[in-house]
């Protein structure tokens, strides 16, 4: 299986600031992509990449094994819906449909009219009155109509009420189902996209701090609590994420890939948002040899 | 057909706790040989759920041997979980009946009831920790 993004050596400098360093991923196909981190973090920078609508200032990208935009027919492979889902407000929903299916050559007819009736659309609608979600899922109607081979979304839900939400992701993941499109989606917040996730990239403070398969990162963390002791102590192959302490007792959040023995610790798995939360705390630090301890992609 | 529910809350990984609920179907006689499970498609439409979980959650089945995906016509029970057999079950739930009985009447209340459980059944499966 190819890798749907493969970055290495990424960097994006605007001025003096750099909005992401460093990053080398590779992304394999078929899989739901969260990528999360706080506002700022350069999850939009890369997204922004991937699409072809930033040049990158150091290191290089590939998306399904080309350069972004490299191209029109690399374009047609990719979808991609801009942060607070934009349409054109003065259009009226139909437009938008004839305007996608003269843009794009492989465009699904079929699949935007159905998919305007599932959502109870009234084509003759201007865009500008629709709500924030159905105004989301008529972005999302264009992107998918485009029938892309990958599917890019920056922070699609944040703005949305819950119902519009779950709605959205819903429909995000039924065309997953029928389409098998590869999807990258960002948001602020893991519990969005705790149920739809496989694969989870955290971004903070422009760098990659872990990524990987959900189920493997999920089972290779563990929340360790026991009498207090000094993570110095611990075996090598334990990476402490997270710790805190009482004067009695400690709680640490470890990275393994090998069971943990101990019997003085009480082990527990850890949620997704834990794990996330985890690697966004220690967010200043970012030595390269701590980095390469975690064993985080840099 | 069986409906499954997720518990967001419950820490357990999406994709066991669909295993788990058609276990329980099985062994509750909700699910017998031959009927169909939901299609990935019917999954997310209800959960909004990645499709690649309910693909897991049905090779694990399949691996268990209790399923069996026919392609193109969907994911069908082929037989009931071992250690089901319906006397063996009753005669365990009555003796652990008896013994929460027990324990309770010796004061315990429920939460020191859950922390032994756990205990007996860590020990037991030596599950995260040896």
């Amino acid at each position: 299986m190819g890798a749907v993004i493969q970055t290495s050596g990424l960097g994006k400098q605007y001025r003096r600031t750099w909005a992401l360093r460093d990053c080398a991923l590779a992304i394999p196909e078929g899989r739901v992509v969260g990528l999360v981190g706080p506002n700022g973090a350069g999850k939009t920078t890369l997204l922004r990449l991937a699409v072809g609508m930033l040049a990158p200032t150091c290191g290089t990208i590939s998306v399904l094994g080309e350069r972004p935009a490299g191209g029109p027919g690399q374009l047609a492979r990719v979808g991609f819906v801009a942060q607070d889902t934009p349409v054109y407000a003065r259009m009226r929903v139909a437009d938008h449909l004839r305007l996608g299916a003269w843009l794009n050559p492989a465009w699904d007819d079929e699949l935007a009219r159905h998919r305007i009736g599932q959502l109870g659309l009234d084509p003759r609608q201007r865009a500008g009155s629709l709500s924030g979600g159905q105004r989301a899922q008529l972005a999302l109607t264009l992107a998918l109509a485009k029938r892309p081979e990958l599917l890019l979304l920056d922070e699609p839900v944040a703005s949305l009420d819950p119902l519009a939400r779950r709605e959205f992701l819903r429909l995000l993941m039924e065309a997953v189902a029928e389409h098998g499109v590869s999807v990258v989606l960002s948001s602020h917040l893991v519990a969005d996209l705790e149920r739809v996730c496989d694969y989870l990239i955290v971004l903070v403070a422009s760098r990659v701090r872990v990524a990987g398969e959900v189920s493997a990162l999920l089972a290779a963390h563990h929340r360790l609590s026991g009498p207090r002791r000094d993570p110095g102590t611990l075996p090598a192959s334990q990476e402490v994420i997270e710790e805190s302490h009482t004067d009695k007792q400690s709680t640490l959040l470890v990275r393994t890939d090998e069971p943990v023995h101990d019997p003085s610790w009480t082990v527990r798995p850890v949620s997704l948002e834990d794990l996330v939360l985890a690697y966004m705390s220690r967010a200043g630090d970012d030595t390269p040899a701590r980095r390469q301890r975690l064993g985080v992609v840099s | 057909m069986i409906e499954f529910q997720l518990d967001d809350t419950s820490g357990v990984a999406t994709y066991l706790q669909l295993v788990q609920q058609v276990h329980q179907a099985l062994r509750m006689g909700m699910l017998e040989p031959g009927d169909q499970l939901p299609t990935a498609q019917q999954v997310v439409a209800k959960l909004a759920i990645n499709p690649n979980t309910v693909h897991k959650a049905y090779r694990e089945l399949e691996r268990e041997g209790l399923v069996r995906a026919r392609p193109g016509l969907g994911t069908f029970v082929t037989r009931s979980p071992s250690g089901t057999d319906p006397v063996t079950q009753a005669r365990f739930l009555a003796a652990m009946t008896d013994w929460l009985r027990s324990a309770r009447s010796a004061g315990l209340g429920p939460d020191d009831i859950e922390a032994i459980y756990r205990i007996a059944f860590r020990n037991c499966f030596a599950e995260g920790v040896a």
